[in-house]
């Protein structure tokens, strides 16, 4: 069989022209169906990369049919998109798209969205026995690179390594409070980062009132003022802080008092504002932890430093995952010349049983079960070594050369009469 | 029979001691072997300890040595609840060099072998039973309560680094220790019945005594534990206090009295 991708990327591409190409989930399906006439197609579109595989039984040619798709995407940019798209067959693109769906091709290595968007590309799309084999094996290579080595498991933002901070105190973060202090962006996007996680935002305070109100409507949450701010942290587990105030927000002299009669009950102040939101000082009450920006970051950069080194680890097993594919693949170019010597043998049996029936019609029906399944078994012990060899040979490159002299050596495809 | 089972205890507890104190530079690969010498030398032990009771046909475990030997199987049996769990392993740094080191003076005072049998009686067995079983308990949670320190120190020096070497959460760590805690103390006070049901006027000494401030100290951290007034750093080392308790002056004042 044959396989063909052709893709346009974040390594080659700029973000004006991947827009050009990008699809979502209906044109994705929409695109698979037209191109997967006589052949299997899978669109796969995501904001770093949008590829085309096409696979076939015949030589056709599926790589300049995913081009031109791609081009006439492009919507008129056809002639920029061409130097950069990459077009990989076979082997290479079964890898490529094992390291996509293992993070290993992403921007962050080892996110872990690209997993979901290639299976939903596998769902959405037109796929035969290759595509089907090819995509399912590479949603089993993502998920070990991300079980079996650490890749997906430190945070990449400083939204993540926030809420990954605030598990590494409180442990399940269902039913933890938050207090927002700053209704900005950076504010809301570490706030749904904790909620996706199970925390509840209870409360969101602004110089603003008005900015306040909309994002505690947007959040599930109330509007406060700072005034109400040292009530409000006295029982919320996480305060996440970023406004554009010149100076502390949050004052060691403001919450002693709140903090003491916490009795050492864990508290974790985020403070992404520059300049800080967040006295230091809180950090020396028992149970009180605070993190500014550059502390975050400097998380995020530790963790990628070890995404990397677990990288290479990744590597490799999804290099072994692709070599299963390539011998998978290989072994398709012997299966019409196993089963056809399967299908002789059975039919030799059968004939040379026909021919004894007058001498076997004296056996109990039982003593000719036993002479069925004998001679079974006789036929599969002697085709199973033959059949293994094939396919080793396939998967070392020599399946061909071995089904041809299966063929010659047996006479499959013969006049069987001749036998 | 007995001596050959005490050497691949000993190897396997040294081998894990040694390979959790690598913990700190190469997680994945240390904890493995950790964790496996833990597991080889908990099995070399446990037959060790049947095969002892099987020999002796009664409670083997009656001298100093004995129940060094027996404390130290507790130990590594309570460990093994949460060791495996990847994130536990640095209660191994802390427990398991205690484990070989206590196991290697249990075999130097004749702990190990297949003796004579005592024949203390049922209560006498239930009651040293129980105080082992309630003193290892305690040494687990004084290892949790250290690993919650020694992680909340992490946390307020804001490490980098703190995603590479993985550890429980602190709430996990705090509740723990409460919970292994909570468990010591009944089997501490069903221990210390068991005890009072033998006990013979004018026989107090000073080993009874502080085993009821160890009850006394456990019990007052429970209790405000409870209340919510001790939590977090103060409960740690609280609890890490009253190990010290255990650790040193409980064997000092047993061979005093």
């Amino acid at each position: 069989m044959n396989l063909a991708l052709v893709g346009v990327s974040h390594h080659g591409a700029p973000v004006e022209l991947r827009e050009q190409v990008a699809v979502d989930t209906d044109a994705a399906a929409a695109l698979a169906r037209e191109l997967a006439d006589g052949c299997e197609a899978i669109v796969l579109s995501t904001c770093n990369r949008t590829e085309i595989y096409l696979a076939a039984n015949d030589d056709a040619p599926l790589e300049g049919r995913a081009a031109d798709a791609l081009v006439q995407l492009a919507h008129g940019r056809g002639e920029e998109l061409a130097p950069v798209l990459y077009r990989l067959a076979d082997e290479s693109a079964a890898l490529h798209l094992f390291r996509v769906a293992a993070g290993l091709d992403s921007l962050v290595p080892g996110e872990g969205e690209i997993l979901g968007q290639v299976r939903t590309a596998f769902e959405i799309g037109s796929t035969g026995p290759l595509l089907d084999r090819l995509f399912r094996q590479a949603l089993h290579a993502g998920r070990r690179a991300r079980v079996e080595t650490a890749i997906g498991e430190n945070p990449s933002s400083v939204p993540a390594a926030a809420a990954a901070l605030a598990q590494q105190v409180f442990g399940e973060l269902s039913g933890r409070v938050v207090v927002l202090v700053g209704a900005g962006r950076m504010s809301e996007l570490t706030a749904r980062n904790l909620m996706s996680r199970g925390a509840r935002i209870a409360v969101v305070a602004n110089r603003s009132n008005e900015h306040a109100e909309e994002l505690a409507l947007r959040l599930g949450a109330r509007a406060a003022t700072f005034d109400e701010l040292p009530n409000e942290i006295g029982s919320c587990d996480i305060v996440v802080s970023c406004t554009s105030a010149p100076g502390f927000v949050l004052r060691r002299a403001d919450l002693a008092a709140t903090l003491r009669s916490r009795r050492g009950r864990p508290l974790l102040f985020v403070d992404l504002a520059v300049p800080r939101d967040v006295d230091p000082e809180l950090a020396s009450f028992d149970g009180g932890f605070v993190y500014d920006v550059d502390d975050l970051e400097a998380v995020v950069e530790a963790s990628l430093v070890g995404r990397r080194t677990e990288a290479a680890r990744a590597e490799r097993l999804v290099a072994a995952e692709a070599d299963r594919f390539r011998e998978w693949q290989a072994s398709l170019t012997v299966v019409p010349a196993i089963a056809s010597l399967r299908a002789r043998a059975e039919q030799i049996r059968s004939a040379e049983l026909a021919k004894a029936e007058g001498r076997l019609a004296q056996l109990a029906e039982g003593e000719r079960r036993v002479v069925e399944a004998v001679t079974s078994q006789i036929v599969n012990k002697l085709l199973h070594l033959p059949t293994v060899r094939m396919k080793e040979a396939a998967a070392a490159a020599d399946g061909v050369f071995y089904a041809q002299v299966v063929r010659h050596l047996f006479g499959l495809g013969e006049d069987e009469e001749s036998l | 029979m007995a001596e050959l089972l005490v050497w691949p205890a000993l190897l396997a507890y040294g081998e894990a001691a040694v390979a959790y104190a690598g913990v700190l530079r190469a997680p994945a690969l240390s904890g493995r072997l950790a964790i496996w010498g833990v597991r080889v030398g908990w099995v070399a032990q446990t037959a060790l300890l049947l095969v002892q009771a099987v020999h002796t046909g009664g409670f083997p475990w009656g001298t100093w040595a004995g129940a060094l030997n027996l404390f130290v199987w507790l130990v590594v049996t309570a460990f093994l609840v949460w060791g495996c769990n990847a994130r536990f392993r640095l209660v191994g740094l802390l427990v398991m060099p205690v484990a070989a080191v206590l196991l290697v003076a249990s075999w130097a005072g004749g702990g190990t072998e297949s003796g004579e049998a005592a024949h203390p009686g049922v209560l006498l067995g239930l009651h040293v039973g129980l105080m082992l079983a309630a003193l290892a308990g305690l040494t687990i949670a004084g290892g949790m309560a250290a690993l919650y320190l020694w992680e909340e120190r992490r946390l307020k020096q804001r490490d980098s680094r703190l995603f590479r070497l993985r550890v429980p959460p602190l709430e996990t760590l705090d509740r723990l220790t409460t919970k292994v805690a909570a468990a010591s103390l009944a089997l501490l006070t069903a221990g210390i019945v068991f005890g009072l049901a033998r006990f013979q006027r004018g026989h107090f000494d000073a080993a009874m005594a502080v085993t009821l401030a160890l009850w006394v100290a456990l019990a007052l951290l429970l209790a405000l534990r409870h209340e919510s007034r001790l939590r977090g750093r103060r409960a740690a080392t609280f609890q890490l206090g009253v190990v010290v308790l255990v650790a040193v002056v409980l064997p000092i004042t047993h061979f005093a009295s």
